[in-house]
């Protein structure tokens, strides 16, 4: 499957820096081994990386109750963003809203095509420990939001890593459902496809690794472009 | 420079006080009363519900003291809405009411999701208020800043810039020496670290 092949990165501070640089509007760091071996995100990468940026961030990776969301908001980040855990004990969604308020507290969905409707996988940060089939993902966008979700990052897991464009389909099935900010992930390959996905599924925000990580599609770049295509960007020199 | 950060409770404080950090200041978190009042600057964060934070100022004691401050005071988000009269939060709290007007909850439309988070652009009113602090010197306007709320104060008497989204809403307050943003300044990238800078540092306020 595309989704098992996760890359290792170099050093997170000079990524963080070369972003910010790039004029990235926000970061979200994964610790995707986190869950599925059982334990929780690094704090003192989090403390490090909040002492440099000065633009939004969230951290994902096996925040399992309040407490572990404490230490990471504690250390800097702006948003903790909770998968598996909140599939496991969708209670945590509630503890998490109440306790940060919605605004800190993100779904992120795996989702994936089946005959039945679209799908939702968790522990997907391993292949061996991912399990399929755990709600159907129009259902849990609903949930979610009633438990008090503050934005959802559904990542296409059938589009993840193949860069050949967003799922247009679901994201547009999911936005007509979803009244909280919604992240498209998963497919990003070329320019076009972050205009598409903007014009066609109205998603807020559309989120990229590889094609950043490899210098394929520079920032700048590309925010110059989609301003000029009639996309509202953010340009640190604008006036 | 001293500088307190009060201690609201909420998520942000360890941005603000890296924010600090790398302008080259240091802020002390704190609740207590002398240190706020003896501060040559006093910021008041806050994420989440302002019944809570109102709670964590009333238990400290802090509040007629934050009311009496005569020294540059910036709330930044939820700590800019607790400068106002009140909030329609859980059915309508009362805040510090220095400024006039009160935070409403943004009513979720197409095209305009609640929270509403992201960067947006801000229009500046006015410099500053009477006796206030030119916290967009040397800022463009229009520039863009980082926002994550669900609540907002219409624009009134207290407005210096503001921000559409579907309705327009105050994105700067201000009166005589306290001012607040409702974006976040320590998460707007060099424009917002401009606007610390800019209070931590003009001679205006003296």
């Amino acid at each position: 499957m595309n989704f098992r092949d996760h890359r290792v990165m170099g050093d997170i501070l000079d990524l963080a820096r070369r972003y910010r640089d790039e004029g990235a509007d926000e970061l979200v760091f994964y610790d995707i081994t986190a869950s599925p071996q059982g334990r929780s995100v690094d704090r003192d990468w989090v403390a490090r990386v909040g002492a440099v940026l000065d633009i939004p961030f969230s951290v994902a990776g096996g925040i399992r109750s309040v407490t572990d969301a404490e230490a990471v908001l504690a250390a800097g980040a702006e948003k903790i963003s909770v998968n598996t855990p909140a599939l496991e004990n969708p209670d945590l969604i509630d503890a998490l809203a109440r306790r940060f308020g919605s605004q800190c507290v993100v779904i992120g969905i795996d989702s994936y095509p089946t005959d039945a409707g679209w799908q939702v996988a968790s522990h997907t940060g391993d292949p061996d420990a991912t399990r399929y089939g755990r709600r159907a993902t129009l259902d849990w966008v609903r949930e979610v939001q009633l438990r008090g979700a503050g934005e959802i990052v559904l990542n296409c897991m059938n589009a993840d890593g193949v860069r050949s464009g967003y799922d247009v389909e679901q994201l547009v099935a999911v936005r007509g459902i979803c009244d909280v900010p919604l992240i498209a992930s998963g497919g990003a390959g070329e320019m076009t496809h972050f205009l598409e996905v903007f014009r066609r599924a109205d998603v807020d925000g559309a989120l990229a690794a590889t094609v950043f990580h490899s210098g394929q599609i520079p920032i700048p770049e590309l925010k110059a472009w989609l301003s000029g295509e009639g996309i509202e960007v953010r340009y640190e020199s604008a006036g | 420079m001293k500088i307190a950060v009060i201690d609201s409770g909420g998520a942000n404080i360890a941005s603000v006080r890296h924010a600090l950090t790398r302008l080259g200041h240091d802020g002390e978190v704190t609740a207590d009363a002398a240190t706020i009042q003896s501060a040559d600057r006093v910021l008041l964060p806050g994420v989440g519900a302002a019944a809570d934070a109102m709670a964590r100022l009333e238990a400290a004691g802090l509040v007629p003291v934050i009311r009496s401050l005569e020294q540059p005071v910036l709330g930044i988000c939820l700590g800019m809405q607790l400068l106002f009269e009140g909030s329609e939060e859980d059915g309508g709290i009362e805040c510090l009411g220095i400024l006039p007007g009160s935070a409403r909850r943004f009513a979720a439309a197409p095209g305009r999701p609640v929270p509403h988070m992201g960067w947006n652009r801000v229009r500046v009113a006015a410099q500053s208020g009477p006796g206030g602090l030119a916290l967009f010197d040397g800022i463009p306007d229009a520039s863009h800043f980082y926002f994550v709320h669900s609540f907002a104060v219409p624009v009134g008497p207290g407005t210096l810039g503001a921000c559409q989204y579907g309705v327009p809403f105050t994105a700067v307050a201000g009166q005589d020496n306290f001012a607040g943003t409702q974006f976040h300044p320590e998460r707007s990238g060099s424009w917002g670290a401009r606007l610390l800078r800019n209070f931590l540092e003009a001679a205006a306020w003296n």
